[in-house]
């Protein structure tokens, strides 16, 4: 009478399945201090029987409700409960086990931590994707899982984990390494916008000039990025040594600029790229009519081309950011500053919580990066998508 | 008065124009008709310099289109093509003023110009004026498009295929308002198509074009009875030749006094439509209505008399 699948959400199944499974793996692991590895912790045994029966209870109960097919809403708020008891766990946690166990101890979320908190997401995910909000309601989901997210690590809550004790040492040199990643990144993405629009549109106008960029341009993007950035050391440090006044201003073989040009190296050719495709992506009987018209080709491009193309302009410039967001990890080699800084002094010291430092911060960056680029692309839609 | 004078256009030493001269008379419809490759849309863009014609030149009211800059041209005359070439992020009311706008009308006179147009055209303004051509119907989409290039008031409107993309029922009724909103503007257009049964429909004059050559150009009845070449002739249709000679002439022609049974056709009907009423029902005449009153017959015999009289 009912088939099966109607009821049951097929994804939601394997969430809790997997979930489930992941409750059975350590949790946490301790350590005597931060560079010996530590030893597994399960969830039941993180502390006092009732404060991890509460957490655990609100994981499963979270997963459960993400079976059901027919509520979204319900299946975005078992995610969330689920959340909230992963941190519940961890907030128990991780003064339990540290209570006696030593001076240098460190506690860190486990194998089994990881996994549920990425099923949770994906739970999330899947759950949101069902209710397709529209841009402003995503930006609104946006500020509240952000603003969550402050308000956690603000309130201490979760101070006692080794990630954030690397981060209580180095407060200081943390803003710095962030300003400087956003710095890298951004600015690229400036100095490519710079260059690369005006090349997309004269490359739109004259197939010549696109035959030689293009390739030009792919060629740059498929040197492997260690090597990019290490092409750039020499090259900078004879611009260094032989331009008159290069050094004042900081130019030199290791240090911001060489990594700075190479991340602008590999945005040109989504920039250039995209704006092409988006130029070209008018429908032809409309620029045939445009010209019929009585349209300069100025005209054409700002009323015609320009906004029926900046979705997926627009597109380029997500593709990029995301990619520097991350690519910028690799100025860390080569003394450029950033999240790699803490990456590679973690690697060097067998920290893993140090290279974590890094990392999630960069994560979380690319994410709300792709997800705000998302919004502007939709709100710049040239046409409303649904049709009376 | 449009003056086309021995234009020419060469692609590699290829004339796909081949020095042709012909006038177009303010307020008439003419029709360039041919098959593919015959030249006749390269003919029609060198008209608004879409292409740049290698020698001879064009005259819109004694002034040579070679005097103004092609862009400044354009806004002067009225182009529409197949597939109606609307911009999907305009509205339908920003659609139709693009021409206005370049030409830097007021907002005022620009919002007139468009409920004016959509009302010419049977589209209510209120409901048509804000939606997305996307949320059009394709004919609706196709009168937007001829709506826009009437716009600014065109010495001349050009029509490149304009009804190619339509069905055939939604053709015809496209076709009728042309004639309609041209009689009424008193526009002067030219048209381009491959289909000799929209060419005698719409034109005042047909112009027949064959690799490049201008062969005939006439009034509808000429190229059918008088066909210049073998080509012409083969156009028109042998078989079709009484019955399109028919279509062109109207009832009110042959209308003579008596009475006859059965339904009645309009005085505004064509031979061709009472031939058929005759054929279908059997009758050897039809009553002729005027206004909703009877005013005589036309007989069977007399339309096949005028079928055999060749002008």
């Amino acid at each position: 009478m009912t088939q099966p699948g109607r009821f049951v959400s097929a994804p939601g199944l394997l969430f809790a399945a997997l979930g489930l499974g992941a409750l059975l793996a350590p949790f946490m692991t301790i350590s005597a201090n931060r560079i010996v590895e530590g030893q597994g912790v399960k969830v039941w045994s993180l502390a006092g029987a009732g404060e991890t029966l509460v957490g655990i209870v609100a994981v499963t109960v979270g997963l459960a409700l993400g079976v059901p097919r027919v509520w979204p809403r319900l299946r975005l708020g078992g995610a969330i409960l689920g959340l909230a008891g992963l941190l519940w766990l961890l907030m128990q946690g991780a003064p339990a086990l540290l209570d006696g166990a030593g001076e240098y101890a460190r506690v860190s979320p486990a194998i089994g931590f990881w996994c549920l908190f990425t099923v949770l997401m994906l739970l999330m995910a899947d759950a949101l994707a069902d209710l397709t909000p529209g841009p402003f309601a995503r930006a609104g989901l946006l500020t509240a899982v952000l603003s969550a997210l402050a308000l956690v690590l603000w309130s201490g809550a979760l101070a006692d984990l080794s990630v954030l004790q690397e981060f209580a040492s180095r407060k200081n040199g943390f803003l710095d390494a962030a300003l400087r990643h956003l710095g890298l990144a951004f600015g690229s993405l400036a100095a490519a916008a710079v260059i690369g629009f005006p090349l997309g549109v004269l490359c739109h106008g004259r197939a010549d000039l696109r035959g030689m960029t293009l390739p030009v341009l792919s060629f740059l993007q498929t040197i492997p990025s260690l090597a990019m950035f290490g092409l750039m050391i020499p090259i900078f440090s004879w611009v260094g040594e032989t331009v008159p006044g290069a050094q004042a201003i900081g130019i030199a073989g290791i240090g911001f600029a060489p990594a700075f040009v190479a991340l602008v190296l590999y945005s040109l050719l989504p920039v250039v790229g995209n704006t092409v495709a988006g130029l070209a992506s008018a429908p032809p009987a409309a620029i045939e009519a445009a010209r019929g018209m009585g349209m300069t080709p100025g005209q054409r491009l700002v009323r015609v081309e320009l906004p029926l193309g900046l979705p997926i302009i627009l597109t380029g410039v997500r593709i990029v950011l995301v990619q520097n967001i991350g690519l910028a990890v690799i100025a860390g080699l080569i003394g450029g500053g950033g999240f790699g800084t803490f990456v590679f002094q973690g690697l060097n010291q067998t920290a893993t919580d140090l290279i974590l430092l890094g990392a999630l911060p960069t994560v979380v960056l690319a994410l709300v990066a792709a997800i705000v680029m998302d919004i502007l692309v939709d709100l710049v839609r040239p046409t409303p998508e649904t049709t009376p | 008065m449009i003056e086309i004078d021995r234009i020419t256009k060469t692609y590699n030493g290829v004339r796909a124009v081949d020095s042709v001269t012909m006038t177009v008379e303010t307020g008439t419809i003419t029709v360039i008709v041919g098959t593919s490759g015959s030249g006749k849309t390269t003919l029609l863009r060198m008209i608004n310099r879409l292409e740049e014609p290698s020698s001879g030149e064009v005259r819109i009211n004694g002034e040579s289109t070679l005097a103004v800059k092609p862009h400044i041209l354009r806004r002067r005359i009225g182009y529409a093509i197949q597939g109606h070439g609307l911009f999907p992020h305009h509205t339908v009311a920003r659609n139709i003023a693009a021409v206005p706008e370049l030409l830097n009308w007021s907002a005022d006179k620009i919002r007139a110009r468009v409920d004016e147009l959509l009302t010419l055209f049977s589209m209510e303004p209120a409901t048509f004026r804000d939606r997305y051509p996307a949320a059009l119907s394709g004919g609706q989409q196709q009168r937007v498009g001829v709506a826009r290039a009437l716009a600014s008031r065109p010495d001349l409107l050009l029509m490149d295929e304009p009804f190619g993309a339509l069905d055939p029922v939604i053709r015809t009724r496209a076709q009728e308002d042309l004639r309609r909103i041209q009689q009424q503007l008193g526009s002067t257009i030219m048209l381009v198509t491959h289909d000799m049964e929209e060419a005698m429909r719409l034109g005042d004059r047909v112009a027949v074009m064959d690799a490049g050559r201008l062969v005939q150009h006439g009034t509808p009845a000429e190229i059918i009875t008088r066909p210049a070449t073998d080509f012409v002739a083969s156009m028109v249709g042998e078989v079709e030749r009484p019955l399109r000679l028919l279509s062109l002439v109207p009832v009110s022609d042959l209308v003579e006094a008596g009475t006859a049974e059965g339904e009645a056709l309009q005085v505004g009907a064509s031979l061709r439509d009472a031939l058929s009423a005759c054929l279908w029902t059997g009758r050897s005449a039809v009553p002729v209505e005027q206004d909703g009153r009877r005013v005589g017959r036309v007989t069977f015999d007399a339309i096949r008399a005028r079928a055999r009289v060749h002008p």
